[in-house]
């Protein structure tokens, strides 16, 4: 799981900025009086952190570009034809064209608003978000997602819309029609 | 390589001026912190204000803690900048002016107008209230944010001024003839060069602001004046990044100054330094898209652009500043009281918030975190742990009441509250928006109410220490004001 990941890459690097500042603050108590070969060396330790971040972040850079949710490259390998889901955003609703879709044939939400900006965030039954796009007045946004679990997935609203914000949930059905 | 040794400045007291800047957001920051644990007891349900109230005072804490880190950040910036360049009291007093009836306007919108569209007013919503507010409301919480952000052009417009009165021109301040040229050691200081990058992206951030402000408050009169939300959106979120990271990179200037008076070892512009500040500079105003991530009718060029940005912008941060910070302290003989101490945890906390932070800025990643807690969990620890901390250290650094005064046992547990508290709540944040909690939400579900209620113990942390380091900067605004030597000389060092 995505969430998983950028958790625990988080807690790591975080934790190896802390090591680092941990260290040098261990090790600030006696004074070395002439900097210039500290500076020299600590350039050259730079050298190689620099170049270890550019080994390691720049693949991942690039690697998370190959699969991006804009084009229609996502769950466009699954069987079948999409299944249309037009969904709307509103003060303080979702209004959506059905409610029911298939398991394991691509699913295209055509997502828009009818007045001010939404998000549209599809959770699972466990109530993780595995999917979102912005609800825009004005605009169409398009997710397609391959549902691969029977159950109730829930709509929530991602982004700030007013007094009844939180309460602007949808249930969708995935399972056989 | 230019020869860099440590030279001793003096070191001036704080003007009246300062103070009364640092006054103001020791003051206002309190406040603003006391809301946002409001805000955490209500979604934790420790107590019950309302739907109503949650989304007024959630309004009210972002537009109050953007505004009061610019001040803050404005405050630090001046107070060391005045060394090298002629600023203008009269200007600066007058941001401060405007700063005051601005927030007497966003706090009127809100309290009596019951405005609530969020610091971000994202259009079209302030004239689509569905009756929660009046179009009067709307237009003074809007004008309010015009009043500060116009307050905030003038002062960079005299820091540009004065600065292009001593250095000629920005590309000379920015010490690009030391970088693309032979380095000879006299490049601006790092005080004037943050400065200069500071100006040039606020000059811009603050009139994109202020122009989308200006429309949609047409907008609000004359509905027949549309603007296209998704211009509007990029607009909000260019002025909204450039100017909250200028605080920081106005802020991190106490680090400058301060820490090498410590250390007695030099922090100067460098080769790599200025080339670090001359790509903040470009990746500041270029880096917004990252916000617009899930907007998908967005070009996809230019999402893609902030997706390369966000990983290259942690580089800067974590190899020059906060490694620079590393070097100057290690086996420094640096002694630690409250302002080093600040100081030091303020560069952990800008570098480790920028870990979740360009993580997020990943485009698959966002398109499952974007606006979950992920994303107050990142911002909260590189600005309260880090902005916030500069502030309190260069408080602290201001009050020292001799060069030797040792720090009270309460002020050491303040630290260790704050630091502690402050990596608590961040954390919080950061593992329910792991979970997928949604951000801004008055109401949370049962199951995410443990996050909630973690959070709330470690903000009330953070803000009983807060008390404290606010209470002894009143307590010593006396010392604050005098010209002495404030820095302890390091264990070991030649006198």
């Amino acid at each position: 799981m995505m969430q998983e990941i950028a958790w625990q890459l988080s807690l790591v690097l975080m934790t190896l900025v802390a090591f680092g500042f941990g260290f040098v603050a261990i090790n600030s108590g006696v004074r070395e009086e002439d900097y210039t070969p500290l500076q020299k060396r600590a350039y050259r330790i730079r050298s190689k952190l620099f170049w270890t971040l550019v080994a390691v972040l720049g693949p991942v850079m690039i690697y998370t570009l190959l699969d991006l949710p804009y084009g229609a490259t996502r769950a466009g390998n699954k069987a079948g034809p999409a299944q249309v889901v037009e969904a709307t955003g509103h003060q303080w609703r979702w209004e959506l064209s059905r409610d029911r879709v298939v398991k394991d044939q691509p699913v295209e939400f055509r997502v828009t608003s009818a007045d001010i900006n939404h998000g549209f965030g599809i959770y699972d039954a466990d109530m993780h978000l595995v999917a979102q796009t912005q609800a825009m007045p004005g605009y169409t946004n398009t997710i397609r997602h391959t549902f691969t679990a029977d159950g109730t997935y829930r709509i929530l609203c991602m982004e700030y819309c007013g007094i009844a914000h939180h309460n602007m949930m949808a249930e969708i059905k995935v399972g056989s029609l | 390589m230019a020869n860099y040794t440590y030279e001793h400045t003096p070191d001036r007291g704080a003007t009246a001026y300062v103070l009364a800047y640092l006054g103001t957001a020791g003051a206002v920051l309190l406040l603003m912190m006391l809301v946002g644990l409001l805000m955490r007891l209500e979604q934790a349900q420790i107590i019950g204000m309302g739907a109503n109230w949650f989304y007024e005072l959630m309004t009210l804490h972002g537009a109050g803690m953007v505004g009061i880190a610019g001040i803050a950040g404005a405050a630090v910036m001046w107070h060391f900048l005045r060394q090298y360049v002629d600023l203008s009291p009269g200007i600066f007093m007058a941001n401060l002016a405007l700063f005051l009836v601005g927030v007497v306007m966003i706090i009127g919108s809100i309290v009596f107008g019951h405005f609530h569209a969020a610091w971000t007013f994202l259009y079209p919503m302030p004239s689509k209230s569905m009756g929660m507010w009046s179009q009067e409301a709307a237009a003074l919480f809007m004008g309010g944010l015009l009043v500060i952000g116009v307050g905030f052009l003038l002062l960079h417009l005299d820091i540009a001024r004065a600065i292009i009165a001593r250095y000629g021109n920005f590309a000379r301040a920015l010490g690009w003839p030391q970088l693309f040229g032979h380095d000879d050691g006299n490049a601006p200081p790092p005080t004037v060069v943050a400065s200069t990058m500071v100006t040039i992206v606020n000059i811009v951030g603050l009139v994109v602001g202020a122009s989308i402000l200006t429309m949609m408050l047409v907008n609000l009169y004359m509905p027949g004046f549309d603007i296209d939300p998704m211009l509007a959106k990029g607009m909000i979120y260019f002025f909204g990044h450039v100017f909250i990271n200028a605080t920081i990179y106005m802020a991190v200037i106490a680090v400058y100054e301060i820490l090498p008076r410590y250390t007695q070892r030099p922090w100067k512009s460098n080769k790599v330094f200025l080339a670090s500040w001359t790509a903040s500079t470009l990746m500041v105003m270029f880096i917004f898209p990252h916000h617009l991530l899930m907007d998908f009718a967005f070009p996809q060029w230019m999402l893609i652009m902030g997706h390369v940005i966000g990983y290259l912008n942690t580089v800067p941060i974590l190899m020059v500043t906060g490694y620079g910070a590393l070097m100057i302290v290690f086996r420094s003989g640096v002694r630690w009281d409250m302002a080093s101490r600040l100081l030091f945890l303020s560069l952990f906390g800008w570098a480790a918030g920028a870990m979740p932070a360009f993580i997020d800025g990943t485009i698959t990643v966002n398109y499952v975190m974007h606006n979950t807690l992920w994303v107050p969990g990142h911002f909260h620890t590189y600005l309260l742990l880090g902005m916030v901390a500069m502030v309190f250290g260069f408080m602290y650094y201001l009050g020292r009441p001799t060069q030797h005064a040792p720090d009270s046992w309460l002020d050491r547990a303040a630290f260790w509250g704050f630091s502690t508290g402050a990596l608590g709540f961040t954390l919080s944040f950061l593992y329910a928006g792991k979970e997928s909690v949604a951000r801004r939400y008055a109401v949370h579900l049962p199951e995410w109410l443990p996050y909630d209620r973690i959070g709330s113990f470690c903000a009330a942390l953070v803000i009983a220490s807060a008390l404290l380091f606010v209470g002894r900067f009143f307590s010593r605004l006396g010392a604050a004001g005098r010209d002495y030597p404030r820095a302890p000389l390091a264990q070991g060092a030649a006198a």
